[in-house]
């Protein structure tokens, strides 16, 4: 395995980005919207009140909208894991596959088969034929959710497997160690949180925008109290998983919460720091200051990070340079580990070709004993385990912030709903309106957290992004990144145009 | 159950699953044959709104099934999935964006506000109808002409040219198959018409559109079949796995594999049958016929290819490299624990059916693409 160029693996990096990054645009509103719409059509059986089928009618028009693109992006990140990251797909496709696989089987069929009967089965199902199939559309979004984030939780935090050196890969030896591992099961329950509170916003902020306008408002005020309360429920759900994500995040990759933090020096009842400026002179290991300025909660993060307001919380010169006082190993240890376990896969493989079984018992077991330090072999400093720290720290504080705001948007929307009368609070219609991106760019910013934050790793530990690339000419992927953009953006323009006239055409409008 | 099977036992299960998955791809491909059947078919914005709604219930579903057939290759055989996508890069990204773009247009096509315009959606159902069934059909010709790859000894893949799968496109036997299914798709889509739409005008020239075809179809693929039985075929020494050309290996595996042939066979007569009912015999049901045969035949070439010790992706660049059921396979655990998963499939199938009659009890007429009353695309 050799290291492959930097401009190709940062294309790779890029175009992989670029497709999630506009995937996420689209699946959120789509998670969250299906349960929304769920509800509303619920509230029509029960009522029979016609007013709820249309109002179900329109924002099902929007979802439909949305659900179209977020399918096309979704196909195309499913298959770059083989078209830009192969020596990937091969080193743990035993095991990344299956959970794509069961998504296919178990997810996707429910989705699409039953997105036909929602569209086009008013007037050809029964009511609660109808019913369900909304319902199962909403089950199927969550459920492909659900396998995705496997997948993702555990290139995090790899289980459930064993390194096999005939093959030179990564076998899988329990499925549910990898379907339930604490990571993506956190992952999983952060990210639909996350799009419940986008799909929640969304219908807030229309319904808000049509009651400044004065159309609609009946139907637009009702669809405010389920946004409302479905949305404080959520976005308090959403500020618990996310206190559980970073407790996972704490115990598999504290050099991911390190910068998230800043957090330079660790320390033992550690802080949080509410608001900061990262000191853009500071270097891993000196003694600049680690901000020009910042606010800091103490004790937090020990507790955030191990539930533990004493607790030891390393940072990055503890596991760059290591720390003995607290067993922190330094990277450079973690390196030459790391290439005694290549070199034990090579030796291996020499001693198989000799026939030489002494040769290769003795070499796999030395390449298990320091398998768990594999990816090191491939890194060049001790320095690179260390993700980009700035938009790691500002993306975890921009998402962080932006929770907490939704949390009290919902909170204030839902009192004037039921105990006053929202129409006359306009400056809070039009902050729920001007929401609506904040949604968005919190999401974008929770996703570049786990992502940048997980750099150098395709696979943490085990995989640097530098061997885990496709073997291309880097001209190939720097065409296809802008063939994607340029196609990604068009079709985002068009959605945005679309949705913005189907929202003009009201709730009594066309469908 | 799956844990008493051995490696290969599984590796040929999935193998067939992927067969059938395939088959089953061929066959909802209809979408893509509608989809450049839209004008053709059509005397007014009526009728090919008639068109794009009835092919638009099911779209997904085709979706769903590239996807899936994506996700278990991914699991049951990732070395093909590592090696062909990373490979044959031009040609798969070339397949996505023509499937990108038909995602989009049938639910943006008719909306007001929708940036570049109904025709432009048009045209993208278009390219995704024929070029994306030419390049699937290109890229499954190379099972049988062979890819530029050279595997390492970590099974890293590269590729021998810079052209990246387009390669494929110098060889002319790979023209065969995606000409053969270009006309089969649009053949399959007729009938899915037929049976669905009721609209005499549109059934008249579908039925008209179908016998063409098959006239177009046929030559393509009896000359595809010929070349396939007919060709030196790659194959694999189970003992040594040794990889070496065999003199009509393909012809010989279904003779070998009786039932496999006969698959094959009964397979195209179920579509010929089912295009002469619909032509010379008027009959509107025959897109069942049409998929069972359709399956049939995708199948039994894809089981030709992969059992019987053949190698399913040769590699012209390094014979050894040449992937087969047994070199490219998941782990016995993870095949056997998708094994468990494929259970599913079934239940999945008996859902898609039961929906779909639900759906297609009532045919789509003008009076309901016409009222205000339904969504429509």
């Amino acid at each position: 395995m050799e290291t492959m160029g930097s401009e190709l693996v940062n294309w790779s990096r890029g175009q992989f980005a670029l497709t999630a990054m506009y995937h996420f645009l689209f699946v959120p509103l789509t998670l969250g919207l299906s349960f929304i719409v769920a509800i509303m059509e619920t509230i029509y059986v029960k009522t029979g009140d016609e007013k709820w089928k249309k109002i179900t009618r329109f924002w099902m028009t929007l979802f439909a909208i949305n659900f179209a693109i977020g399918v096309a992006t979704g196909l195309i990140m499913e298959f770059e894991f083989g078209t830009n990251w192969s020596n990937y797909s091969w080193f743990v496709g035993d095991i990344f596959g299956a959970p794509l696989a069961v998504e296919g089987i178990l997810a996707f069929f429910m989705e699409s088969t039953f997105f036909a009967v929602m569209f086009f089965g008013w007037n050809k199902v029964s009511k609660g034929f109808h019913l369900l199939s909304t319902w199962l559309v909403a089950v199927g979004s969550n459920l492909s959710a659900f396998w995705i984030l496997v997948a993702n939780g555990w290139m995090q935090y790899p289980v459930g497997m064993a390194f096999n050196p005939d093959t030179v890969r990564n076998e899988m030896a329990s499925f549910w160690d990898v379907a339930l591992s604490p990571v993506a099961v956190a992952k999983f329950l952060h990210t639909i949180g996350s799009g419940y509170v986008i799909g929640a916003l969304f219908v807030v902020a229309i319904s808000a925008w049509f009651i400044l306008k004065g159309r609609d408002v009946i139907e637009a005020k009702r669809s405010m109290v389920v946004g409302a309360s479905f949305g404080l429920l959520v976005s308090i759900f959403l500020a618990v998983s996310g206190d559980e994500s970073a407790y996972q995040v704490a115990q598999h990759q504290p050099v991911k919460l390190a910068a998230m933090e800043g957090l330079y020096k660790g320390e033992e009842r550690a802080g949080i720091v509410a608001w900061g400026v990262l000191n853009p002179e500071k270097q891993i290991g000196d003694d600049r200051p680690e901000f020009l300025g910042d606010i800091t909660i103490p004790y937090a993060l020990s507790f955030l990070g191990y539930h533990d307001v004493d607790a030891f919380v390393p940072g990055l010169d503890d596991l760059v340079y290591g720390n003995p006082e607290y067993n922190i190993e330094s990277a450079t240890s973690k390196m030459v580990k790391g290439r005694i376990a290549v070199e034990a896969l090579t030796a291996y493989k020499a001693a198989k070709k000799a026939g030489d079984d002494a040769g290769m018992a003795a070499a796999n077991e030395k390449l298990q004993q320091y398998m768990p330090y594999f990816g090191y072999g491939y890194l060049d400093k001790p320095t690179d385990i260390v993700p980009p720290i700035a938009i790691t720290f500002y993306s975890f504080h921009v998402m962080v912030g932006l929770g907490i705001w939704f949390i009290v948007l919902f909170l204030i929307v839902l009192y004037l709903l039921m105990a006053n009368d929202i129409t006359r609070f306009r400056k809070m219609l039009w902050l729920s309106l001007l929401s609506i991106p904040l949604g968005y760019i919190a999401a974008e910013a929770g996703w570049i957290v786990a992502e940048v934050g997980r750099q150098p790793w395709a696979i943490q530990d085990l995989m640097p992004v530098g061997i885990a690339a496709t073997q291309i000419d880097a001209g190939n992927v720097q065409i296809s990144f802008w063939l994607f953009a340029i196609l990604f953006t068009a079709l985002l323009i068009a959605e945005i145009k679309i949705m913005l006239r189907q929202i003009a055409l009201g709730i009594h409008g066309g469908h | 159950m799956f844990e008493n099977l051995s490696l290969h036992e599984l590796q040929i299960y999935w193998w067939i699953i992927i067969s059938l998955l395939g088959g089953l791809f061929v066959f909802i491909m209809f979408v893509q044959g509608g989809q450049t059947l839209l004008n053709q078919l059509s005397d007014n914005e009526t009728e090919k709104t008639m068109l794009v709604n009835s092919l638009g219930r099911k779209w997904e579903l085709g979706f769903t099934t590239l996807v899936l057939f994506g996700g278990a290759l991914f699991a049951a055989f990732p070395l093909f999935y590592a090696t062909s996508f990373g490979g044959a890069y031009w040609v798969w990204l070339a397949i996505l964006f023509t499937f990108i773009i038909q995602a989009v247009s049938y639910e943006y096509r008719t909306k007001a506000d929708n940036f570049l315009g109904a025709k432009t959606y048009e045209t993208f159902l278009a390219i995704n109808g024929y070029l994306g069934t030419f390049l699937l059909g290109a890229a499954i010709s190379t099972f049988f002409s062979g890819a530029a790859f050279v595997l390492d000894d970590n099974n890293f893949v590269s590729w021998s040219v810079s052209t990246r799968g387009l390669e494929a496109l110098l060889v002319w036997q790979n023209y065969l198959l995606p000409f053969a299914m270009i006309f089969l798709v649009r053949i399959i889509g007729g009938m899915y018409f037929l049976n669905n739409i009721d609209h005499e005008p549109i059934r008249a020239k579908t039925r008209l559109m179908v016998k063409r075809n098959i006239l177009m179809f046929l030559p393509f693929f009896l000359a595809f079949t010929a070349w396939v039985l007919l060709k030196d075929g790659y194959a694999y020494d189970p003992e040594t796995l040794k990889v070496g050309l065999v003199p009509m290996k393909h012809l010989t595996n279904f003779v070998e594999m009786p039932a496999v042939g006969a698959m094959f066979v009964i397979g195209v007569v179920m579509v010929l049958v089912a295009v002469f009912n619909s032509v010379y015999r008027a009959k509107n049901c025959c897109i069942f016929t049409m998929g069972i045969g359709t399956v049939l035949t995708v199948m039994a070439l894809l089981l030709n290819v992969g059992l019987n010790g053949t190698v399913f992706y040769p590699s012209v660049s390094d014979l050894q490299s040449s992937l087969t059921i047994v070199n490219s396979s998941g782990s016995h655990y993870t095949l056997m624990a998708m094994s468990y998963a494929s259970l599913m499939v079934p239940f999945v199938l008996a859902y898609i059916a039961y929906v779909w009659y639900a759906m297609d009890r009532v045919k789509i007429t003008e009076e309901e693409i016409t009222s205000s009353g339904e969504h429509h695309y």
